[in-house]
Formats: structure tokens, sequence, C-alpha cells
């Protein structure tokens, strides 16, 4: 019997069949997923490093509390939680498709595969609109006894700690010069054009603002720019290269290629590549948005 | 067992039932969104923590601990049954599987590295301290100094 047995074992390996019962694309598709997971592993390791190292980390509900057309509305984690919904859904009509693909269900692939790319744009179109929230919507800082306006960028970061000193605000905005009066008045209040606020003096631009309403902070650490923009853009460059292999998939699928072939292999191994990209998503969801 | 015909050596076993699959993919879908939603209330959670000026630093650290872990949950149902690693054959899941460990050394060793890192700068970079430290950790530090003092004094 145990003699038996082991001549069963060692046939997986003796040719003829594939050890892994797997398909040799499949496979590799696999391994390139294993390399791509510790790329991303270091990019968000690395991350943590940085962030371990400093005594200061912007909380990531104070940064990403915005919606689109909710205005200034503080709403913590919102838009965030849409985006990975949008995910998690794409990959379940992900799986529809190869599930169809299986049956060799023609239209029940191109029907799945659509919707799986409607998800993978509508995602694409959410971390647009947030790099544009981020990159261009003003905060007032505190900075050099002084205050100035700052966006996130790669260059700054306007996240620092909450400023609740109200005599250091107040000598900050004396020091304040002409010019920043002006764009900080002009940054909430929609009222005057920037013309009429560059002729009014210091005293009566001063006079406009009002540092205890303004929740001004300091600057915050740079690098959470970098890793924000790199981490997030690494990832929206997989799901857009997501997007692009998906729609040949569908292309493919429409001129009848895979009946030809006879299977949906193919299929298989875009799915695999989209499932991996959401599950990206968790972990950089969790980096940057939960803790 | 069905055989392909363009890979003859490849066999699929793992094709359920349709009933079968579909409620296996419902259920799964289910469960990842109800992670997901426990996650944002954790997230909420710590974000009212971090308001208020109590001292919560270990609850809040225990909340952050429990994200984690969800989060790692949900990887393991995306990879098992999204990615249908867990049908395959188990030599083929251990070479996935094992080389990934290697992240357990990985992202102990950095994050203490970086943790390091900050200890040393506090210690003798003084600036670094007084223009990085947050006012909250700045009073703590002081009201454990103060004993230290009083005690120097009266030697």
């Amino acid at each position: 019997m145990a003699t038996q047995a082991t001549v069963h074992q060692t046939k997986w390996w003796s040719g003829g069949k594939s050890p892994f019962n797997m398909e040799y694309g499949k496979l590799m598709m696999w391994y390139f997923l294993m390399s791509d997971a510790f790329t991303f592993g270091a990019f968000l390791i690395s991350y943590g490093s940085i962030r371990f190292s400093q005594n200061f980390w912007p909380d990531p509900n104070v940064v990403f509390n915005a919606f689109p057309g909710a205005g200034h509305a503080n709403l913590p984690l919102a838009f965030v939680s849409v985006m990975t919904f949008i995910l998690i859904i794409s990959s379940v009509t992900m799986v529809l498709a190869v599930h169809a693909g299986h049956k060799g269900d023609r239209r029940g692939v191109i029907k799945w595969i659509a919707w799986t790319i409607v998800g993978g744009l509508a995602f694409l179109g959410c971390q647009a609109w947030e790099w544009h929230h981020l990159l261009t919507g003003e905060h007032v800082v505190l900075a050099n006894d002084k205050l100035d306006l700052a966006v996130q960028n790669m260059r700054g970061n306007p996240w620092g700690e909450l400023v609740e000193n109200h005599a250091k605000l107040t000598a900050a905005l004396n020091n304040t010069p002409h010019d920043a009066l002006v764009q900080i008045v002009h940054s909430h209040d929609h009222s005057h054009t920037l013309k009429e606020l560059s002729a009014m003096s210091d005293a009566q631009l001063r006079a406009m603002i009002d540092p205890a309403e303004l929740h001004i902070r300091e600057k915050g650490p740079v690098a959470f720019g970098g890793y924000f923009f790199g981490i997030t853009g690494f990832h929206g460059f997989h799901v857009f290269s997501g997007v692009i292999i998906n729609t040949v998939m569908l292309i493919m699928t429409q001129k009848g290629v895979f009946d030809r072939k006879g299977h949906y292999l193919m299929i298989e191994k875009a799915g695999l590549y989209w499932h991996f990209v959401d599950l990206v998503w968790v972990f950089v969801f969790l980096c940057f948005y939960l803790i | 067992m069905e055989h392909s015909t363009i890979h003859p050596e490849v066999t699929f076993e793992h094709q359920h039932s349709d009933a079968e699959f579909k409620r296996r993919i419902r259920k799964t879908t289910i469960l990842l969104s109800v992670i997901t939603v426990i996650e944002l209330g954790f997230g909420l959670t710590i974000y009212g923590l971090h308001k208020s000026d109590v001292n919560r630093d270990m609850l809040i650290l225990f909340f952050k601990g429990v994200v984690c872990i969800l989060t790692l949950a949900k990887a393991y149902y995306i990879v098992s049954v999204f990615m249908h690693l867990g049908d395959e054959i188990r030599n083929m899941i251990m070479t996935i599987v094992v080389p990934l460990t290697l992240f357990i050394w990985f992202i102990i060793a950095f994050v203490a590295d970086g943790n390091s890192y900050k200890n040393l700068r506090n210690k003798y970079d003084k600036h670094f301290k007084e223009t990085t430290m947050p006012l909250k950790e700045r009073k703590k530090e002081e009201a454990k100094e103060i004993p230290v003092e009083k005690k120097g004094g009266k030697e």
C-alpha cells in the first residue's frame, strides 16, 4: 500500500501531467503577482518605516474628509469607502466573468467584463477627483511665525499640529506680508475680487481674518505627500493597466477569439490580475486611511 | 475529470455547480462588505478618540491592531475565494504562501528601524524634538520629568 501511494504521488512529476494542475501562463501570472506583492509591500513598509521615525503624523480622518459636491462638510472616510466598495463590486463582476468563461458563455463574459471595466473607470475617476482636491485645496498654515497658504503636494503638507495658542496666531497675523494676506482672505471670502483686496490696506485685510475660525495648523511632515501620491499613484497605474487588459479581453471575446481557442483561460489570467489590484487596495486603504 | 483539448496535461477539477458557486460568491461578497463596514466603524471611533482630550493611546493602538487583523481576513477571502487559490493543489499554494512569510521579518525589521531612528533623533537632536513633538506628548513628558527633577533637588 505504502509503495503504491508513493508511486501515485511521484506520478505528478514524471511528465505528461502538470504537477500543479495549472496552465503555464496562469502559474506565471501567480508568480508575477507574488513579485508585485513584494513591490507594493516594500513601498508600504518604507512608508511605515518613515512614519515610525516621526514624532508627528497627520490624522488621515483630518486629511481625507471631503466628498464631491459636499463643499467643506467634514465627512471623514466617506469618499474612500465609496472607492473601496467600487473595487469590491468590480472584483465580484470579474469573478462572474471568469465563471461565465468556464462555461464558455460568451455573452455572459462580455456582460460581466464590461461591468468590471465600468467599475475600474469609476474608481480611476474617484482617484482623479481626490488627487485634484488635495493638490488644489488651499489651507492656511503657520510657518516661520507667518501665516501662509499651502496645498498638499510633494513639497509640502498643510496637516501639521493644530495651533491653539491665540497669542502666537495674532503675532503671526501681524507678521504676514500684504500678498499673503490678500490670498488668505480670498481663499475663504469670495465677495471681493483679488484686485479689490490688493487695493486694501494691511490693517483692513487683517481685520477680515479671524485666526480662531480658520483652524490654522503648522506644516506637517513633507514625506506624507510623496508616499501618498507615490503609492496611490502606483496602485492607480495598476488599475489603469487592469482596465486596458480587460478592454483587450472584451474585444477578443467579442471577436470570438476564445471560442475558436476552445477555452477562456485568458479571462482567468486577467481576472487574477484584477483581483490582485483589489487586494492591494485593501492594504493601501488600511495604511493610508484607517491607521 | 474534464480534460482540456488544448492543454492535455491540465485537468480542471475545481468547477462547482452553478448554485453552489453563486452561493459562495454571494457569501464572500457580503462578508467582505461587512468587514469593510466594521473597519470604517473602527476608523471613525479612532477619529473620535483623537479629537477628545482624554488620553486613550492604548485603546487607539488596540483598535488599529483589530483593523489590521480584519484587513488580513479580507485579504484571505479575496485570495482564497475570488482568486481560487484555495482550490489549487497544496504544493502550488505553498510556492506562493511560503515566500510571502518573508513579510513577517520585513515589517518588523523596518518598522523597528524607523522607531529606533526616532528615539535616537529625539535623544541627540534637540531641535528635531522641539520642532516636531506634538504639544500633547510634550505635556505628558513634562509631567513625567517633574518628579525626577524634585528628587535631584533633594540630593
